[in-house]
């Protein structure tokens, strides 16, 4: 959808900015830009809807180079939500998303049904929001104005700037939550620029990580986290996120209080007993090596629960407990 | 009373001369008004985009504006003569200031978040304008508007002394035959003239603060 082909940016000021990148983003994905303050997500982001001109390189939208077409028409077709919002604070939620159909020239009837669909998505219910002001709206009610209007003109494209980093941890996970939503329902090509990478993991379908003008790696969230190319990538995304991926999608480094059941009643059998701390590894070997079915769990040498055979298994053969 | 009742009578014997020369004070600041708009308020946008211009554009009007009024009349009598367009020249220098500080602040203080918005959405230079600055920037202009009428109907008194007319000639007349009543006849129509269109004008400053800003307080 999106191919960015050696593309360089220097400002005026002679700011390397962009130091030559190719990129290839896929139709209908959700691809993340991640990397420390002035690494250059927002220029390689703005370079896509022609707010930022490269200084040398093409950029391919659908196969056609972006240099050849006229920025407002190009920029109809993408649309464009930033940290800051920006809704125009003198028209109404409904001229705020309506805007964009309009300058297409679409009739009020005909975006008027979709503009209520997409507030209705994104739990803004028309009836009582369309004719409020944007300064009569909470942050996070008026950054989903935002998403909505960046929808309205229907584009296949939509660039965020780090749109949810002013909202309240709150109201962003919700709305981390509802774009990964609707993006499944919406299948639009999103460019989304964060420095978060708990919000990146969370939304992306890959990530694109640049240090200084520069591509460190293009992966998919769990590669990424299970193969970091290098030390800075490793480090970017921490040591702790990388543990707690792990044992999230490795069971066997999963502790065995994963798979525990709560005692019930008396002990009564003589099974041999496992320490809390140990991962499911240990106890798989512990099970079959000496060809046993059931474990207790002790922690400080008392017995807080018990283990049993066909849990571990399920659990290892990635079927979750119970199911 | 019959304080009063003397003022009254000047009043009264001399109303011809006092809504004829009304109406040319009136007549010469709004013609004044409206041409320093005609030129400040494109001038203002102008320079609203050209940030380093900017500063000399208002530098110039700010010196004309610290030139006593007097003294300005005087400057131009021996390069345009006596008569209306001298003292139409000196009101519109006079009102350029105002309107074309107030146009560039207004449109440079719009937010830049909701330019660049409009921008990416792929708005044209003129919608951004016309659709987004403008009506965001409309209560300042209005406040130039109103500052620099208020002083142009006060100045406009001045005209006179380029034969150009006005109330400030009935101030002049009352002045030079030692008649106070005269002088009031004239000065007190220039002064409501001054607080009435502060007051119309406040009013419709208020009117153009776009509805989704009213709220913010
Ligand atoms: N208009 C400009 N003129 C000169 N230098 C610029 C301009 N815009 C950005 N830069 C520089 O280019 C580099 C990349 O900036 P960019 O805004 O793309 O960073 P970013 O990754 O988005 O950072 P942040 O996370 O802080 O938003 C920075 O060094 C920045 O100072
Ligand atoms: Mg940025």
């Amino acid at each position: 959808m999106i191919t960015f082909k050696n593309v360089k940016k220097t400002f005026e000021d002679g700011t390397e900015a962009i130091k030559g990148i190719d990129l290839h983003i896929e139709e209908g994905k959700l691809v993340a830009l991640i990397g420390p303050s002035g690494c250059g997500k927002t220029t390689t982001m703005k370079m896509i809807n022609k707010l930022i001109e490269p200084t040398s390189g093409e950029i391919l939208i659908g196969g056609e180079n972006i240099a050849r077409q006229k920025e407002v028409d190009l920029r109809r077709n993408i649309g464009y939500v930033i940290q800051r919002i920006g809704l125009f604070p003198h028209m109404t939620i409904e001229e705020n998303v309506g805007l964009i159909p309009k300058l297409k020239g679409m009739k009020k009837e005909e975006y008027n049904q979709k503009v209520d669909e997409l507030l209705n998505l994104v739990g803004l219910d028309p009836s009582v929001y369309k004719k409020r002001y944007p300064l009569e709206l909470s942050g996070g009610q008026q950054q989903r104005v935002g998403v909505v209007r960046a929808l309205a003109g229907d584009p296949p494209i939509i660039l965020m700037d780090e749109p949810f980093s002013a909202l309240d941890p709150i109201s962003r996970d919700q709305l981390q939550d509802e774009l990964k939503q609707l993006q499944t329902k919406i299948k639009k090509t999103i460019v989304f620029v964060t420095h978060d990478m708990d919000e990146a993991l969370k939304i992306a379908d890959q990530i694109v990580v640049l240090k200084d003008g520069l591509i460190e790696q293009v992966a998919a969230p769990k590669e990424l986290v299970q193969t970091p190319k290098n030390e800075f990538v490793r480090s970017f995304i921490g040591e702790d996120r990388i543990n707690a991926f792990l044992n999230l999608h490795t069971p066997l480094l999963s502790p065995v209080t994963s798979i525990m059941d709560p005692l019930t009643e008396e002990i009564k059998t003589e099974f041999p007993t496992i320490d809390s701390t140990a991962d499911l590894k240990l106890a798989a070997g512990e099970m079959t090596g000496r060809n046993i079915i059931s474990m207790y769990v002790v922690e400080n040498g008392k017995p807080i629960g018990i283990i049993h055979q066909n849990l571990l298994l399920r659990k290892l053969a990635g079927f979750e407990k119970g199911v | 009373m019959e304080i009063f009742q003397a003022f009254w009578d000047t009043i009264l014997q001399r109303q011809d001369l006092i809504i004829e020369r009304t109406i040319e004070h009136l007549y010469l600041s709004f013609s004044a008004i409206l041409i320093a708009i005609i030129i400040s308020l494109p001038l203002g946008i102008f320079i609203s985009r050209k940030q380093k211009l900017a500063e000399f554009y208002i530098g110039i009007t700010a010196v004309f504006q610290t030139i006593p009024s007097l003294a300005l009349f005087g400057f131009l009598v021996p390069l345009i003569g006596i008569g209306f367009e001298t003292a139409l020249i000196a009101l519109i220098i006079y009102a350029l200031l105002p309107i074309l500080r107030n146009t560039y602040t207004g449109i440079t203080g719009v937010d830049q978040a909701i330019i660049e918005a409009g921008r990416g959405m792929g708005m044209t230079s003129s919608q951004i304008l016309f659709k987004i600055e403008l009506p965001l920037s409309l209560s300042f202009l209005m406040a130039g508007i109103r500052t620099a009428t208020v002083l142009t109907v006060g100045v406009a008194t001045l005209a006179t002394f380029v034969g150009a007319g006005g109330l400030g000639d009935v101030i002049w007349r009352g002045l030079q035959s030692y008649n106070n009543n005269l002088v009031l006849a004239g000065a007190i129509p220039v002064a409501l003239l001054a607080l009435g269109f502060d007051f119309i004008l406040k009013l419709m400053e208020k009117r153009t603060t776009p509805k989704g800003l009213k709220m913010k307080s």
